[in-house]
C-alpha cells in the first residue's frame, strides 16, 4: 500500500536528498579538479581560469612525470613494501591469532594483554627511531643492506588487527576441528584447511588493512629510508610538493604546462590504482567497521 | 592458592581406627610442586600451537616493547654507568623543566599541549554529529542504486593517502605569487566574502588561525561517510514496523526520529563517543607535520611534532622529547582505560 507522505517527511526528504547530493560533490570535485589542473595550460592554472573543465588541453605535465626515472623507481618501491609487508604481517598475525584463539594456550590472558597494552601505551617518537636506528645496524651487520627489508618487517604489525582475527577465529565451531582431528589433521593442517578459508572475509578485510597502512605509510619510510633510490611513493610525492611549491626555485619555470599541473598530475597516478581496485575491496572496507565493536 | 585443611591430608579410618593419608592430596600436592613440570609437559604436547606463537611476541617485543626500554634510556643524564633504575631518577629533572621551569621550552610544550588537546577537542565537537546525520540521511533513500553511489562517493576520500591529501590542501588554498593565483578553495571563500584578499594572498596554510579548521574540516571531508557505516548499520537494523506503529500513533518525522531511530542508535553513538574522547589525545600526527610549518606553530604543533622536532634532529634534547611524549602518552592511555571501563559497564560491550 503506498501512503501519502506526510509534509514533515517530505521536508526531511528533500534536505537529505540536497544534503547529500552537495557533500558526495565535496567529495569527489577535489578529484575532478586536480585531473582537469593536470591536463590544463599553463596560463588556464596559474591564472585560475578552470573551475571544473580543463582548458588549453596537454599531456605534457603527465609525460614529465612518466619520463622520470625516480616515479617508477618510488611505484615499484611502494608495490614492494606493500605486497612483502601485508604478507608478512598477514603470516605473523594469521599464526598468533590462532594460538591466542585456542583455550588451552597456557598464559593466554598474559598474551592477550601483552598485545592489548600496546594498544593503549606507546613508547613515542623517539625511542622508536632509536630502536629502528639500532634494528637497522642489526641488519646491516647481517649483511642485510636495504633499508626497504627493515620497513617492511619491523613496521606496520598492529594489535587491533590481531583481535579482529583471533574473534573471528573463535567464532568458527569447534565441532569442525574435532571432526578435522578424527582425520588425523594436524595443527598446521586444521588452521590451513579449517579455519582459514571459514574466515576468509575477516582476512581479507585485515589483508586490505595492512596493505592501505603499507600503501599510505609515509613518515616512517621517510626517516628510515636513508636512499633516495628506495623512496617509496608518498615520500617521493612529498619531497615533489616541497620542491614545486617553492616559490624561488620554479622561478625560472618556462613551459607551457604549469608547475603546480605536475604536483596534480602526480596525485593523479597516486590515486588511479586505487580507484581501479576501490570497487573490488569496498564491502570489505564496509566489514571491517562492523566487526570493530568486539569483546574479550 | 588454597588453604588445606587437616582433613584433606588425612582420612580417619574407623574400621581400622587409623589414619590414613589422602590420595586426593597426594595428587594435588604433587601438582603444586611440579607445576613447572607439569607447564613444561602441556607445552610440550601442543608444541605446535606455541611455536606458531613465537614469531608475533618476538615483533610486538623487539619494536614495541624494546622502545619502552629505550625510553628509560633517554633520561640518562650523564653518560656514566648507573643501573637503570637510577637512570630514571635522576631523569626526572626533564619533566620538573617541561612543566615548571617556565623556560622557552617548557612554554613550547604547554603549547603543545594545550594544542594536543584542542585540535582533537573540535575534531570530535564538530567531526562527530557528521556521520550521525549522514547515515540519517542514507536512511533516506530508498533507491537501494542512488544510496550505493552516494555512499561510494563519499567513503572515498577515506581511501586516499594522507599525504595525497594533504598535498590536495595545500594546493587548493596556496598562497599567491606573482606569477600563479590563489589557490581555488581560497578564491570561493574569498569569492563568499569569509575571509579577506591579504589573508587569501599570504596562504591559508600560512596563518595560525586558520590551521584548526583546515585540519578538522579535511579530517571530517576524509572520514564522515567512512565512520557514517557503523551508524547506518543500527539504523537498518529497525524494524520497519516500528516506523509503521509510530505512523499509526500519528508521529511526524521528528517524533520517529525521537522515539524509534534515536533508541536504536543511541549504544552504538555512547559507545563511539567514549572512543573518541579516550583517544582525544592519540593524534595524526602525520597529518599534522604535513600541514604545519614555523609560522603556523602557535596552533598547530602538537606534543608529536614537538617530540619529533626536538628529538630526530639532535641527542641532546632526546630525553626531554621523550619526557614530553611520554607524558602525554600516559594520559592518554589512562584515558582510553577510563573510557574503555565506562564504555563496559555502559553497555557490556568492551572495545578491547
Amino acid at each position: 500500500m503506498k501512503r501519502k507522505l506526510e509534509a514533515s517527511e517530505l521536508i526531511f526528504k528533500v534536505i537529505s536528498y540536497t544534503l547529500l547530493t552537495m557533500f558526495s560533490l565535496c567529495c569527489l570535485y577535489p578529484f575532478v579538479y586536480a585531473v582537469s589542473a593536470a591536463i590544463s595550460g599553463q596560463h588556464a592554472v596559474d591564472y585560475s581560469e578552470i573551475i571544473l573543465f580543463p582548458k588549453d588541453i596537454q599531456f605534457e605535465a603527465f609525460s614529465r612525470m612518466f619520463s622520470d626515472n625516480m616515479f617508477w623507481n618510488a611505484y615499484s618501491n611502494t608495490l614492494f613494501l606493500t605486497v612483502y609487508g601485508t604478507v608478512w604481517a598477514l603470516l605473523v598475525s594469521i599464526l598468533g591469532a590462532y594460538a591466542l584463539s585456542k583455550k588451552r594456550l597456557l598464559f593466554r590472558r598474559f598474551f592477550n594483554f601483552f598485545l592489548v597494552f600496546t594498544m593503549w601505551f606507546s613508547a613515542g617518537i623517539v625511542p622508536q627511531y632509536l630502536n629502528y636506528l639500532d634494528t637497522k645496524e642489526v641488519f646491516n651487520n647481517m649483511g642485510i643492506m636495504d633499508d626497504k627489508w627493515l620497513v617492511v618487517i619491523a613496521m606496520g604489525m598492529a594489535a587491533m588487527n590481531i583481535i579482529l582475527l583471533r574473534n573471528a577465529f573463535e567464532g568458527v565451531p569447534s565441532d569442525i576441528e574435532e571432526a578435522a582431528i578424527v582425520d588425523g589433521a594436524t595443527e598446521f593442517q586444521v588452521l590451513s584447511k579449517v579455519y582459514i578459508p571459514m574466515s576468509k572475509s575477516t582476512i581479507a578485510t585485515v589483508a586490505l588493512f595492512f596493505a592501505i597502512s603499507r600503501w599510505n605509510g609515509y613518515f616512517w619510510a621517510r626517516q628510515m629510508i636513508s636512499n633516495s633510490n628506495e623512496h617509496p611513493l608518498q615520500v617521493f610525492i612529498r619531497l615533489k610538493l616541497e620542491e614545486y611549491t617553492d616559490p624561488e626555485a620554479m622561478a625560472g619555470w618556462n613551459e607551457i604546462y604549469s608547475s603546480d599541473s605536475v604536483i596534480y598530475a602526480l596525485i593523479v597516478c597516486s590515486i588511479v590504482p586505487i580507484l581501479i581496485i576501490y570497487p573490488f575491496i569496498q564491502k570489505y572496507f564496509a566489514k571491517g567497521v562492523n566487526v570493530g565493536g568486539v569483546k574479550e | 592458592m588454597k588453604k588445606t585443611l587437616a582433613g584433606d591430608f588425612l582420612i580417619y579410618d574407623k574400621s581400622s581406627n587409623t589414619y590414613r593419608t589422602n590420595p586426593e592430596q597426594l595428587v594435588r600436592d604433587d601438582v603444586e610442586k611440579h607445576y613447572w613440570k607439569h607447564v613444561m609437559q602441556t607445552v610440550l604436547k601442543d608444541w605446535r600451537l606455541y611455536i606458531m606463537l613465537i614469531p608475533m611476541i618476538l615483533v610486538f617485543l623487539f619494536w614495541r616493547y624494546f622502545p619502552m626500554y629505550e625510553l628509560l634510556g633517554c633520561f640518562k643524564v650523564s653518560d656514566e654507568v648507573k643501573p637503570v633504575a637510577e637512570q630514571f631518577f635522576s631523569g626526572f629533572s626533564y619533566f620538573k623543566r617541561l612543566l615548571f621551569s617556565g623556560d622557552g621550552l617548557s612554554t613550547e610544550f604547554w603549547r603543545a599541549l594545550r594544542n594536543t588537546f584542542l585540535l582533537s577537542f573540535y575534531g570530535l565537537l564538530f567531526g562527530f554529529p557528521v556521520p550521525i546525520i549522514l547515515a540519517l540521511f542514507f536512511n533516506e533513500i530508498k533507491s537501494n542504486i542512488l544510496r550505493s553511489v552516494y555512499q561510494v562517493l563519499t567513503y572515498l576520500p577515506k581511501f586516499i593517502s594522507t599525504v595525497v591529501m594533504t598535498s590536495l590542501v595545500t594546493m587548493l588554498v596556496k598562497q599567491g605569487s606573482l606569477t600563479s593565483n590563489i589557490g581555488i578553495l581560497s578564491q570561493a571563500l574569498l569569492g563568499m566574502g569569509a575571509i579577506s584578499e591579504e589573508v587569501a594572498n599570504a596562504g591559508l596554510l600560512n596563518n595560525p588561525s586558520f590551521f584548526r579548521a583546515i585540519y578538522n574540516i579535511s579530517g571530517i571531508w576524509e572520514t564522515a561517510g567512512y565512520d557514517s557505516i557503523v551508524f547506518f548499520a543500527a539504523i537498518i537494523a529497525i524494524s520497519p514496523t516500528s516506523y509503521e506503529a509510530a505512523q499509526i500513533d500519528g508521529a511526524n518525522k521528528m517524533a520517529q526520529m525521537r522515539y524509534v531511530v534515536l533508541p536504536a542508535i543511541l549504544s552504538t553513538v555512547v559507545i563511539m563517543l567514549i572512543t573518541r574522547i579516550g583517544s582525544l589525545l592519540q593524534i595524526g600526527y602525520e597529518k599534522v607535520l604535513l600541514l604545519y610549518n614555523p609560522s603556523t606553530y602557535v596552533t598547530a604543533d602538537v606534543v608529536s611534532t614537538f617530540a619529533q622536532r626536538y628529538g630526530l634532529g639532535s641527542s641532546s634534547a632526546q630525553g626531554l622529547a621523550s619526557a614530553a611524549e611520554m607524558m602525554s602518552n600516559v594520559i592518554g592511555m589512562m584515558l582510553v582505560i577510563g573510557a574503555n571501563t565506562i564504555a563496559r559497564k555502559a553497555s557490556d560491550v568492551s572495545l578491547y
